[in-house]
C-alpha cells in the first residue's frame, strides 16, 4: 500500500469523527432550544396551574341585626353600610370559642378574605329574609390561608402566617370545613391589591379594545401602503426611501415607539393617557411595518397573468388591483395582520410609557375609559411582593399565551386552507 | 357632541350621500337609454358624492381634534392675569395641571386662587364651545361635500377617473406613514434631547462614569442635582447584549445548519416552527421567567461555588434574552445557507469532501454575509430590548464587566424615568429621550447596515 493511501485513510477515520463531532454539535443546538422553551412552559404551569383554584371556608354566619347594625335589609343603605365584617368575626369567634384576646381574634379574622364581607351583603340584598337567621356559608379564604392549604410539607414551614393561624386552619382542614373550588373570579374580576379578589378581566378587555384599534387602523393601511408599493408606485428615489423606512421600522426597539407616543400624542396632541385609543394608536405604528411587509409578499405571488387578463377585458389599473389582485391577495394579507396583532398583544415596553400601567379595577367600557392590558397586568403582578401573585402572574401568563397560540394556529390553518398554487 | 357619536354620523351621512348619488346617476341614465350611456357606471358617481361628503369633513375633525386642546390650553394661560402668569416652564405645567384639576371637578374650585377657578371656568367653556362648533363645521362641511358631488353629477362627468385618482393619492398618503413615523420618532426624541443637552452638557452624558438621575424635589435638598454620565448604562447594555449573543449565535448557528443541511424533512417541519414559537412569546413572560427562575438558580449555583451573585445579575437577564433571539439568528441564517445553489455543495461534496467540510468551507463562507447579517438584526433586538431587563437586570448602574454583577441598561432607564408622576421638563425626564435618542441612533445604524449586508449578498447568485 502507498504512503498516500495510508496517510488518507488514517485521515478518514478523523475526518469521519469530526464530521459526526459537527453533526452533534447541530442537534445538541436544536435540543438546547427545545429544551428552553419545555423549560419555560413547564415553570410557567407548574407556577400558575394552582392559581385556577382557591380555598373556602365553611361558617356558621350570625345574620345578627345587632352585629350588623341593619335593620331592614330591604333599605338599600342600610345594606350597604353594614357592618359584615363584625359577622364574619363573631362567626369565627364562634367558631373557635377559647380565643378572645384582641390581638389573637384579629389574626383570627385575618384568616378570610377582605371579600368576604362584599359577599354576605350580595346574599343578604338576594335573600332579605336571612336577616335574624343564621346561615352554613362558604366564604373565601384570605391567600395566605389558601397559599397554607395549598402548598406540600414545605411550603407550610415556610408560610408567613403565625403558628397560631396555622393551627386554626389546619384544624378547619381537618373537620373538613375547607374547600378548593375553581377560581371562576379569576376571569370575571378586575385587578385588586387583595391576590384572592384579583381577576384578569378588566386587562383582558383592555387589551381588546386596543387590539380592536389596532387592527382597524392598521390593516386597510397596511393594505393600502402594499397595494401602492407593490401596483402603482414608480421606481424613484420616494418608493426607495419609503421602502428603506419600512424595513428600519420593522427593527426599531419597541420602547422607541412608546417615547414617540408620549412626545407626539401625549404632549403635542393632548390625547388622554392610559387609554386602548392611544395604545392602539402606538401599536398600529409598530405593526404597520409588519403588516406591509406581509402583504407586499402576498401581492408577489398573485401572477402576472390574472393582471394581464383582466387589463386586456379593458379593466382600468384600480378595477385590476381592487377586483382581481386583492381579493386573491387577501388571505395572505389576513395571516399577516394575525402575526402582526399577535405581535402587538404581547408588547409591553411602549404601553408603560404611555400610561397605561395604572391601577384599574373596573372593567373598561369603551376605548376611552382608562385602563391596562394583558401583558401590563402580568408586569404589574410579577412585581408584586404578595406570594400569591407569582401563582396569579403565571395563570394570566398562561392565558395570554393560550390567546397567542390560538392566534398565530389561526395564522398557520388560514394559511394552509387558501394557500393557491397556481 | 361626543367625537365618536359625531363619527358615527358621519358614517351615516356619507351612506346616505352614496345612496342618493346612486340614485340620481340612475335617474339621469334612464332618459338616455339606461346605464350604458353614462361615461362611468353608477357606482363611481356614487363613491365620488361619498368621498365628497367624507373626506373633507375627516380632514378638519382630525385637524380639530389634533390641536384644539393646545390651542385651548394656550388661550386659558393667557388670559390669566398679569400676576399670576408663570416665568418657568416648570411653574407653567403645575399651573395647568392646577387648572384642569379644577376643571375636571377632581379639585374643588374653593381651595385654590379665584382667578385659577375663574381660568378654570374659561378652559371648560373653551372647551364646550369648541365641541359643539366642531359638530356644526363637521356637518356642515358634510352637507356641502355631499352637495357638491350630488348637483355635479352628468352622463359626460369622468366620475370613474377621478374617484380613482383619489384613491391613488389615499393609497400613497398611506404607504408615506411609514416616512411620517419615522420623522415623529426622529422629532420627538430629537427636540426633547436638544432641550436636555442646553441643561447637561453633551459630553458628560457621552462620557461621564456617573449615573444618578434622582433630582430633588427641593432645589436645596441632598442630592439635589443628578448625574447624567451614561457610559455605565452603554456598557451594562453592551455586556447583557454580548452575553445573550454569546448564547444565541452558537446555538441559533448551529441549529440553523443541522435543520438546513442535515434534518430529515420531518424533524425540519416540527422543530423551526418549535423554535419559532421562542420568537413569539411576550418578553414580559421571559422577563417573569428571568427574575423568579434563572435569577435564583443562578445565585444559588453561584453559591454553591462560592461565587458572589447579585440576586439581579447580567448573567439571568442576558442568558434568557439568548434563548429569546435563537430564532432570530435561526431563521435568518436558515434562509440564506437554503439560498446557497446546490451546485456549490455537489462540486465540493464530488471532490471527497465530508458533508461538514463542505458545510464549513464552502457553503458557510459563501453564506457568511448573510449570515452576518441576521446575527446584526438579532444585536439590534437584544440592545432594545426592554422588558427582560427592567425585571431581571436591576436599577443599579455599575461600571463592571462582571456578568454575575446587577447592571442596568438603557432601556431599563428609559422605562423608570418615565413611568410615574413627574413634569416633562426636568433633566429626568428629559434624559430617557436622550436615552431614546442614543439607542435609536445605535440600532438604526446596525438594522442599516445589517439590511445592506443582506441585500448585496442576496444579489450574488441572481
Amino acid at each position: 500500500m502507498s504512503k498516500t493511501t495510508e496517510q488518507v485513510r488514517k485521515s478518514l477515520a478523523r475526518r469521519y469523527r469530526a464530521e459526526r463531532r459537527f453533526r452533534a454539535y447541530g442537534i445538541i443546538s436544536i435540543a438546547i432550544g427545545l429544551a428552553a422553551l419545555a423549560i419555560l412552559f413547564t415553570d410557567i404551569i407548574g407556577k400558575g396551574h394552582s392559581a385556577f383554584f382557591e380555598h373556602y371556608i365553611k361558617l356558621d354566619i350570625a345574620f345578627d341585626q345587632q352585629t350588623l347594625d341593619i335593620e331592614d335589609a330591604r333599605d338599600p343603605d342600610q345594606l350597604n353600610y353594614g357592618n359584615y365584617d363584625g359577622a364574619v368575626r363573631e362567626a369565627l369567634k364562634a367558631r373557635f370559642p377559647e380565643v378572645t384576646e384582641r390581638l389573637q381574634v384579629r389574626e383570627l379574622s385575618a384568616l378570610m378574605s377582605i371579600g368576604a364581607g362584599y359577599e354576605l351583603r350580595d346574599l343578604l340584598r338576594e335573600n332579605p329574609e336571612w336577616l335574624g337567621t343564621t346561615q352554613t356559608l362558604w366564604l373565601l379564604a384570605d391567600d395566605d390561608v389558601d397559599l397554607f392549604l395549598k402548598a406540600g410539607e414545605k411550603g407550610r414551614e415556610n408560610s408567613r402566617m403565625t403558628a397560631e393561624q396555622k393551627s386554626w386552619t389546619m384544624e378547619l382542614e381537618r373537620a373538613g370545613d375547607t374547600e378548593r373550588r375553581f377560581n371562576a373570579s379569576f376571569f370575571s374580576r378586575g385587578d385588586s391589591r387583595e391576590p384572592e379578589l384579583a381577576g384578569i378581566w378588566s386587562a383582558a378587555v383592555g387589551s381588546f379594545f386596543t387590539m380592536l384599534v389596532t387592527l382597524c387602523l392598521s390593516f386597510p393601511i397596511g393594505v393600502a401602503a402594499a397595494i401602492y408599493l407593490e401596483e402603482f408606485a414608480p421606481r424613484n428615489r420616494f418608493t426607495d426611501f419609503i421602502e428603506v423606512n419600512i424595513n428600519n421600522l420593522a427593527a426599531v426597539p419597541s420602547i422607541i415607539f412608546g417615547l414617540l407616543g408620549l412626545a407626539i400624542f401625549i404632549n403635542l396632541f393632548g390625547v388622554p393617557r392610559s387609554v386602548p385609543v392611544l395604545g392602539g394608536l402606538v401599536l398600529t405604528l409598530m405593526t404597520l411595518p409588519t403588516i406591509i411587509i406581509t402583504s407586499r409578499a402576498s401581492i408577489k405571488t398573485v401572477p402576472p397573468s390574472i393582471r394581464e387578463a383582466a387589463m386586456g377585458l379593458g379593466a382600468s389599473r384600480m378595477q385590476v388591483v381592487l377586483h382581481h389582485v386583492l381579493p386573491l391577495a387577501l388571505p395572505g394579507m389576513l395571516t399577516g395582520a394575525i402575526i402582526g396583532m399577535a405581535q402587538a398583544l404581547g408588547e409591553t415596553a411602549p404601553l408603560l410609557l404611555i400610561g397605561m400601567v395604572a391601577f384599574i379595577v373596573d372593567v373598561p367600557t369603551g376605548p376611552l375609559d382608562a385602563s391596562t392590558v394583558l401583558p401590563v397586568q402580568i408586569y404589574l403582578w410579577a412585581d408584586s411582593p404578595e406570594q400569591s401573585f407569582v401563582a396569579m402572574t403565571s395563570a394570566a401568563i398562561m392565558v395570554l399565551l393560550a390567546f397567542l397560540i390560538a392566534m398565530n394556529t389561526l395564522a398557520v390553518v388560514l394559511r394552509k386552507r387558501l394557500e393557491r398554487r397556481w | 357632541m361626543q367625537t365618536g357619536n359625531l363619527l358615527l354620523l358621519l358614517i351615516v351621512m356619507v351612506a346616505l350621500a352614496y345612496y342618493l348619488g346612486h340614485q340620481r346617476s340612475l335617474a339621469l341614465a334612464r332618459p338616455l337609454g339606461g346605464i350604458r350611456h353614462l361615461h362611468s357606471l353608477p357606482f363611481y358617481y356614487a363613491m365620488r358624492a361619498a368621498l365628497w361628503c367624507a373626506l373633507p369633513a375627516l380632514l378638519i375633525l382630525g385637524a380639530w381634534l389634533a390641536f384644539d386642546d393646545t390651542i385651548i390650553r394656550q388661550t386659558v394661560m393667557q388670559g390669566l392675569p398679569e400676576a399670576l402668569r408663570p416665568d418657568s416652564d416648570g411653574a407653567r405645567g403645575l399651573l395647568l395641571s392646577q387648572i384642569q384639576n379644577v376643571a375636571s371637578g377632581s379639585l374643588s374650585p374653593e381651595s385654590v386662587d379665584p382667578a385659577i377657578a375663574a381660568a378654570a371656568e374659561r378652559l371648560n367653556g373653551l372647551r364646550t364651545t369648541s365641541a359643539m362648533a366642531l359638530t356644526v363645521v363637521v356637518i356642515a362641511v358634510g352637507l356641502i361635500g355631499a352637495a357638491w358631488g350630488w348637483v355635479k353629477i352628468a352622463p359626460q362627468l369622468r366620475a370613474r377617473q377621478q374617484v380613482e385618482s383619489i384613491l391613488r393619492v389615499i393609497f400613497m398618503l398611506c404607504a408615506t406613514v411609514a416616512i411620517l413615523t419615522t420623522v415623529g420618532i426622529l422629532m420627538s426624541v430629537l427636540f426633547e434631547s436638544i432641550r436636555f443637552f442646553q441643561k447637561v452638557s453633551p459630553a458628560e452624558f457621552l462620557f461621564g462614569l456617573q449615573w444618578s438621575p434622582q433630582t430633588a424635589l427641593r432645589v436645596d435638598q441632598v442630592a439635589s442635582s443628578g448625574a447624567f454620565g451614561a457610559i455605565p448604562l452603554f456598557v451594562g447594555t453592551l455586556l447583557i447584549s454580548s452575553i445573550a449573543l454569546l448564547v444565541a449565535v452558537p446555538i441559533g448557528l448551529m441549529s440553523a445548519i443541522y435543520l438546513a443541511e442535515y434534518a430529515p424533512s420531518r424533524v425540519r417541519s416540527v422543530a423551526k416552527p418549535m423554535l419559532e414559537i421562542l420568537a413569539g412569546v411576550p418578553t414580559v413572560v421571559y422577563g417573569f421567567f428571568a427574575a423568579l427562575t434563572v435569577a435564583p438558580f443562578i445565585r444559588s449555583v453561584g453559591e454553591a461555588v462560592g461565587l458572589s451573585v447579585a440576586s439581579e445579575s447580567a448573567l439571568a437577564a442576558g442568558l434568557v434574552m439568548g434563548v429569546m433571539i435563537i430564532p432570530f439568528v435561526s431563521s435568518l441564517s436558515d434562509d440564506v445557507i437554503t439560498a446557497v445553489p446546490q451546485v456549490m455543495r455537489d462540486g465540493s461534496l464530488g471532490l471527497g469532501a465530508t458533508r461538514s467540510e463542505t458545510i464549513r468551507k464552502v457553503v458557510f463562507p459563501a453564506a457568511l454575509p448573510g449570515i452576518m447579517g441576521g446575527i446584526l438584526l438579532a444585536a439590534s433586538r437584544a440592545i432594545g430590548e426592554t422588558m427582560i431587563v427592567v425585571m431581571a437586570a436591576g436599577l443599579a448602574a455599575n461600571l463592571t464587566a462582571n456578568p454575575l454583577d446587577a447592571v442596568t441598561t438603557v432601556t431599563v432607564q428609559i422605562v423608570t424615568l418615565l413611568t410615574g408622576d413627574q413634569e416633562f421638563d426636568s433633566a429626568k425626564t428629559l434624559a430617557a429621550f436622550a436615552l431614546g435618542l442614543m439607542l435609536f441612533l445605535t440600532t438604526l445604524c446596525l438594522n442599516i447596515l445589517a439590511l445592506h449586508i443582506v441585500k448585496k449578498y442576496r444579489e450574488q447568485y441572481e
